[in-house]
């Protein structure tokens, strides 16, 4: 697993205050994990944060599940 | 209660009456404040009767880049996030519906609507990460009254009320309350411009049988910012002698 992939998924554990076995790569932040709308606006933020890049909003409404974010990373800093 | 030690706070308009109050009150319950306004001589002597825990941070609402720039400016001279933002600064262009001009409505409607509105979004990361935020808005009895006169001024106002009870709902359960004071009638330069007459009238349908002070508007202002307002959101406070009773 890539060191992209291991902090999306410290940052969704610790701000949804979800189990870290139900973060798999094809869980919905919404669907599986319980997220809000706002809940999704702040994942976005700490993404940012966490990794220096820029997620626009027409970016941020297509990041649904958690491989979503790891793809978006990994290829803005790629 | 009402201890404000170790939060920051920007009000806008604080070279004003009501503005300047403000400052002063959250200052004095320990906050450190940032005092926005066109006129920075007005805002450096407000700051310098605050002493220490005043810092200036200019800005014109009815310019775009300032709004945009403004939050981001004031953490800076707050050296810090900010925790209570007071959304005061307005501004009048008063004229009967049939011969107001569509820039003075518009020029009413980006000061006292669009920027504050934007300030308040613009202050929200820091508070939704931090779990504590306070917006407050100064809104105006003349937004749930109406005024001859004041259309825009009205429309504004209303619409500052509107946006409150919407963002108060989307962020509550972050710890971030957002709620409006509606000054009736007080002492400042904006009311003096009225006639004596006009005074008088008004005066006849305040219960209170006087004008408010500035003072009564920072209180109710310094309640709503702190922690035991925390139950509190999506309200507005009418502070107006019994003028409206809503």
């Amino acid at each position: 697993m890539s060191d992209v992939a291991d902090r999306v998924k410290k940052i969704v554990v610790e701000h949804l205050g979800v189990e870290e076995d139900k973060v798999t790569e094809n869980a919905s932040f919404i669907d599986d994990l319980g997220a809000d709308s706002l809940d999704t606006v702040e994942l976005v933020m700490a993404f940012e944060e966490e990794f220096g890049v820029e997620i626009p909003d027409d970016a941020a409404e297509k990041i649904l599940t958690v491989k979503d974010a790891i793809d978006f990373i990994e290829k803005a800093n790629g | 209660m009402f201890d404000l030690t170790g939060k920051t706070a920007l009000v806008t308009g604080a070279t004003g009456g009501i503005g300047g109050e403000i400052a002063k009150a959250l200052a004095a319950a320990g906050a450190k404040v940032a005092l926005s306004g066109t006129r920075v001589e007005r805002l450096e002597a407000v700051a310098a009767e605050i002493g220490e825990n005043a810092v200036v941070v200019p800005g014109n609402l009815a310019d775009s880049a300032s709004v945009d720039g403004l939050i981001k400016q004031a953490e800076e001279a707050l050296g810090g996030q900010l925790d209570i933002l007071v959304n005061n600064a307005g501004i009048t262009r008063d004229q009967l519906a049939m011969r107001l001009k569509d820039d003075d409505w518009q020029a009413v409607i980006d000061v006292n609507l669009t920027a504050a509105f934007k300030l308040a979004r613009n202050s929200l990361r820091g508070m939704m990460k931090r779990r504590f935020g306070r917006i407050i808005n100064i809104a105006s009895i003349v937004g749930v009254t109406g005024n001859p006169g004041q259309t825009n001024y009205a429309a504004a106002k209303a619409g500052m009320i509107g946006w409150s009870k919407s963002l108060a709902q989307e962020v509550a359960v972050r710890g971030i309350t957002v709620n409006c004071v509606a000054p009736g009638f007080i002492t400042t330069a904006m009311t003096d411009e009225l006639a004596d007459a006009q005074k008088e009238k008004l005066l006849g349908s305040i219960p209170a049988g006087r004008m408010g002070e500035s003072a009564e508007i920072a209180a109710a202002v310094l309640y709503l910012a702190s922690t035991e307002a925390g139950y509190v959101t999506g309200q507005t406070l009418h502070v107006n002698g019994g003028m409206a009773m809503i």
